[in-house]
C-alpha cells in the first residue's frame, strides 16, 4: 500500500534562486506533521505547492493514491488554515464556515447541521451570527480551523496557526489543536518557524533550510540528536565548543578542546579530526564546590537571568569557553547558588549529554 | 492637567480649519442660493430683493414662492431637461463603472511600480482642460475626423461614419471626462484586498466566478459607491459635453439653469431649479449613506 502522503522530489525554482530544492517524505494517515525552519527556508513554498497554488518545477505530490498534479486548489482534497485566518470580513461566522460547503453545493440542511457541529467543536456555539471583527485573536483563530476543516480535507495545511496569539493562549490553543487533530484523525501539516511550536504540536517534524529538507525526526530526536550544526543551533538553546577529536579512552572519546573533554560516541570517530562539541544548557550542573566528577572544570559567572522556574547562566571556562547552562529550581541545594551571591563555580556535564556535529 | 485638556479638546485646534473652509466656500453659497430662490426677481444689482436681509430695519425674512409655483406651473418645460440630465449622469455611471472595474481591478493587482506609473496615466487626463480634452474628441469623431479618414483610407468604409451627435459621442465625452472619478475610488477600496481572502475562497472550493461575486464585489462595494456618486453628482449638471458632443435636441437642466441666470437674468427661478437638482441629487446620496451605514454594523 502506498503511503497516504506522498511528496517525491519536489522542486521549485523562481528563476535562479532555489526555493524548494528536491523534498521527498511521506506521511501516515491521521500524523500531524511540522515543517520547521527559518524565513525564507522554502516552508511556505512547500506549503503552497501542496494546496495547489504553486506548480512545483519538477516532483511528484500524491494524497491517498491521487497524483495532484493538474489539480487546481478548488478540486483538491486540502484545506489551508492561513497564517492570518483571511476570515472573510463581511460574512458571519456561520457564513465563513459554511462557505466551503455552500462551494460544493450542499443541502441547506446538511450545511446547517454540519457548521453547528464545527461550531461544537471549536467551542463557538451561539456565536454563529457574529461578525470575525467582534471576535478575539483566539476566536478567530478557531473559526479559520473550523472554516477549514468544513469540506473535511483528507489533509488539512497549517501555515504558522499559532504565530498571531499571545502567549498564553498560545499553549492553551497549543493542546486544543492536537486534541481535535486526534478527535478527527485528519493530516495535519503545520508550517512554522517557532521551534516551541512544532516541538509541543507535532508527532513528527522536517526541518528545513535553504530549501532543503535537512532532518525528518521525532521532536525528542531532533532535540537530543540535531544532525547538523545549524539544527542544533535552532531548536532550542545551545552551546558549542570547538574541538579535536583524541582518542578513544575506555567507554569515552577524548576531545582537545581548550580544556579535555570526554563524550560518548556510538560509532567510530576518526583521530585527529576537527569537530564541534555542542551541549544544551540543562544538561550542565553548576555547584559552589568541586564535586571531583568527570568532566567538571572551574568557571566564572558573567551573566544570569531569573526565569522563575530556573536561572539561565553565561558562565565562561578555562581557555575562554563560553557557555550556557539552566539551572531548575527543583532542587533545594541550588538555593545556596543565589546568583547574585556567587561569582564564580564549578560546572560538570555528564559525557552522554554531549552532541558530537561533524560539520563545520 | 494640559495634557488631559490637549487630550480632550487638541482636535479643536486642527478641526477649525476643515470646518472653517467647508463653511465659507461651501455652506455659506448654499445658504445663499437658497436665499435667493425665496426672493423676489427685479431689474437691479443685484437683480433679486432678498428674502432674507439684515438691513437698517433689522432682520427681516419674507420669503416668496412664486419661483417655485413658476416651475411647478411650467413643469413640462423642465421635466425632460430633468430626465436628459438624469438619465446621462445614470447611463455615464454604469459605463464608467463596466470600464473602470477591470481598469480599476489590473492596476490594483500589478507590482508596486507599475502601479504608481499607471495610476500617474489615469490621472494624466486632468492635466489638460476638458474642453480642449472635447475638441480634440470632435478632432476624432467627425465625419472628416481622424477616425474616418483612416477607415475611408483603408478601404475598410466607402462614406464616414456618423459619430458625432450620437449618443456614442455623448458618452464618449463622458467616459473620458469622468473615469478617473471612478477608478480612483475603486482603486481605492480594491488594492486592500487581501490576497490571501482571494486564495481562501479558492481553497475552499469556490471558482473565478463565484471568487468575484462572494468576495471581490462585496468588498469593493463602498469603492463602486463613492465611485458612482462621484460620478452621478457632477454629472447631472452637466452641460458643456452634451452641448459640444451631442444633437441640438440634448437640452440639459445644467443649460436651463444656465439660460435662466445669464440670458433671462432671473437668478431666483434659476436658484429655485438649481436647489431642486441638489434635492434630486441627494436623496439617492443619503439612501446610499445609509445602506453603507446598515451594510457596517
Amino acid at each position: 500500500m502506498p503511503p497516504f502522503i506522498r511528496i517525491q522530489n519536489i522542486s521549485k525554482k523562481y528563476g535562479v534562486l532555489q526555493a524548494v530544492d528536491a523534498v521527498s517524505f511521506d506521511l501516515e494517515k491521521g500524523e500531524l506533521f511540522s515543517l520547521l525552519g527559518p524565513s525564507g527556508c522554502g516552508k511556505t513554498t512547500l506549503l503552497r505547492i501542496l494546496a495547489g497554488f504553486e506548480v512545483p518545477t519538477s516532483g511528484l505530490v500524491e494524497i491517498d493514491g491521487q497524483n495532484m498534479a493538474n489539480v487546481d486548489p478548488a478540486d483538491r482534497p486540502v484545506n489551508i488554515m492561513f497564517q492570518n485566518y483571511a476570515l472573510f470580513p463581511h460574512m458571519s461566522v456561520f457564513n465563513n464556515i459554511a462557505y466551503g460547503l455552500q462551494r460544493a453545493s450542499l443541502a441547506k440542511n446538511e450545511i446547517n447541521h454540519r457548521v453547528e457541529d464545527l461550531l461544537k467543536l471549536v467551542h463557538l456555539t451561539g456565536m454563529g451570527e457574529r461578525k470575525p471583527a467582534t471576535l478575539s485573536g483566539g476566536q478567530r483563530q478557531r473559526v479559520a480551523l473550523a472554516r477549514a476543516l468544513a469540506r473535511r480535507p483528507k489533509l488539512l495545511l497549517l501555515d504558522e496557526p499559532l504565530a498571531a496569539l499571545d502567549k498564553k493562549l498560545r499553549s492553551d490553543t497549543q493542546f486544543e489543536l492536537v486534541n481535535i487533530q486526534e478527535k478527527l484523525g485528519t493530516t495535519f501539516i503545520v508550517v512554522t518557524h517557532d521551534q516551541e511550536e512544532a516541538m509541543t504540536l507535532s508527532t513528527r517534524i522536517g526541518v528545513m533550510n535553504e530549501g532543503q529538507l535537512v532532518q525528518l525526526a521525532t521532536p525528542n530526536e531532533i532535540y537530543e540528536n540535531p544532525k547538523t550544526r545549524f539544527i542544533a543551533d535552532f531548536v532550542g538553546d545551545i552551546s558549542f565548543v570547538p574541538a579535536k577529536i583524541n582518542r578513544q579512552d575506555g567507554d569515552y572519546w577524548l576531545m582537545d578542546a581548550a580544556v579535555p573533554i570526554y563524550a560518548a560516541c556510538e560509532h567510530n570517530l576518526e583521530a585527529g579530526k576537527s569537530i564541534t562539541l555542542a551541549i544544551r544548557p540543562e544538561k550542565i550542573t553548576l555547584t559552589p564546590e568541586a564535586s571531583g566528577k568527570i568532566n567538571e572544570f572551574p568557571v566564572r559567572i558573567d551573566d544570569w537571568a531569573f526565569y522563575g522556574a530556573g536561572t539561565q547562566y553565561r558562565v565562561t571556562g578555562p581557555g575562554g569557553i563560553k557557555l550556557k547552562l539552566f539551572q531548575s529550581h527543583n532542587q533545594p541545594s541550588n538555593a545556596q547558588l543565589r546568583p547574585d551571591q556567587i561569582e564564580t563555580g564549578f560546572i560538570h556535564f555528564a559525557p552522554e549529554s554531549i552532541i558530537i556535529l561533524e560539520d563545520k | 492637567m494640559m495634557r488631559i485638556f490637549f487630550q480632550k479638546y487638541g482636535f479643536l485646534l486642527v478641526i477649525w480649519l476643515p470646518v472653517g473652509w467647508l463653511s465659507l466656500f461651501f455652506m455659506l453659497p448654499l445658504i445663499e442660493m437658497i436665499n435667493v430662490s425665496f426672493s423676489e426677481a427685479r431689474r437691479a444689482v443685484p437683480p433679486y430683493n432678498p428674502a432674507f436681509q439684515i438691513g437698517e430695519k433689522g432682520i427681516s425674512f419674507q420669503p416668496v414662492f412664486d419661483n417655485y409655483l413658476l416651475i411647478y406651473d411650467y413643469w413640462g418645460d423642465y421635466l425632460w431637461p430633468a430626465v436628459n440630465s438624469i438619465r446621462l449622469a445614470f447611463f455615464s455611471t454604469v459605463w464608467c463603472l463596466f470600464f473602470a472595474y477591470p481598469m480599476a481591478w489590473w492596476i490594483a493587482r500589478s507590482k508596486k511600480p507599475l502601479q504608481h506609473i499607471l495610476l500617474v496615466l489615469v490621472l494624466m487626463p486632468f492635466w489638460t482642460s476638458s474642453l480642449l480634452r472635447m475638441y480634440a474628441l470632435i478632432g476624432l469623431l467627425n465625419p472628416n475626423g481622424v477616425i474616418n479618414d483612416f477607415l475611408l483610407w483603408a478601404g475598410i468604409i466607402v462614406t464616414p461614419i456618423q459619430m458625432m451627435q450620437t449618443d456614442f459621442s455623448i458618452y464618449s465625452g463622458m467616459l473620458l471626462t469622468y473615469l478617473p472619478l471612478m477608478i480612483l475610488p475603486l482603486y481605492a477600496s480594491l488594492v486592500r484586498l487581501d490576497n490571501a481572502l482571494l486564495e481562501a475562497a479558492a481553497d475552499l472550493g469556490a471558482k473565478n466566478w463565484e471568487i468575484f461575486r462572494t468576495i471581490i464585489l462585496p468588498l469593493s462595494l463602498p469603492g463602486v459607491i463613492a465611485g458612482c456618486l462621484l460620478v452621478f453628482i457632477p454629472a447631472v449638471g452637466e452641460f458643456v459635453i452634451p452641448a459640444l458632443l451631442g444633437g441640438p435636441e440634448q437640452l440639459m437642466l445644467g443649460k436651463v439653469i444656465w439660460t435662466e441666470f445669464f440670458r433671462n437674468r432671473d437668478w431666483p427661478v434659476a436658484a429655485a431649479i438649481a436647489i431642486i437638482l441638489i434635492a434630486i441629487i441627494i436623496l439617492p446620496v443619503v439612501y446610499a449613506r445609509y445602506q453603507d451605514k446598515e451594510g457596517l454594523s
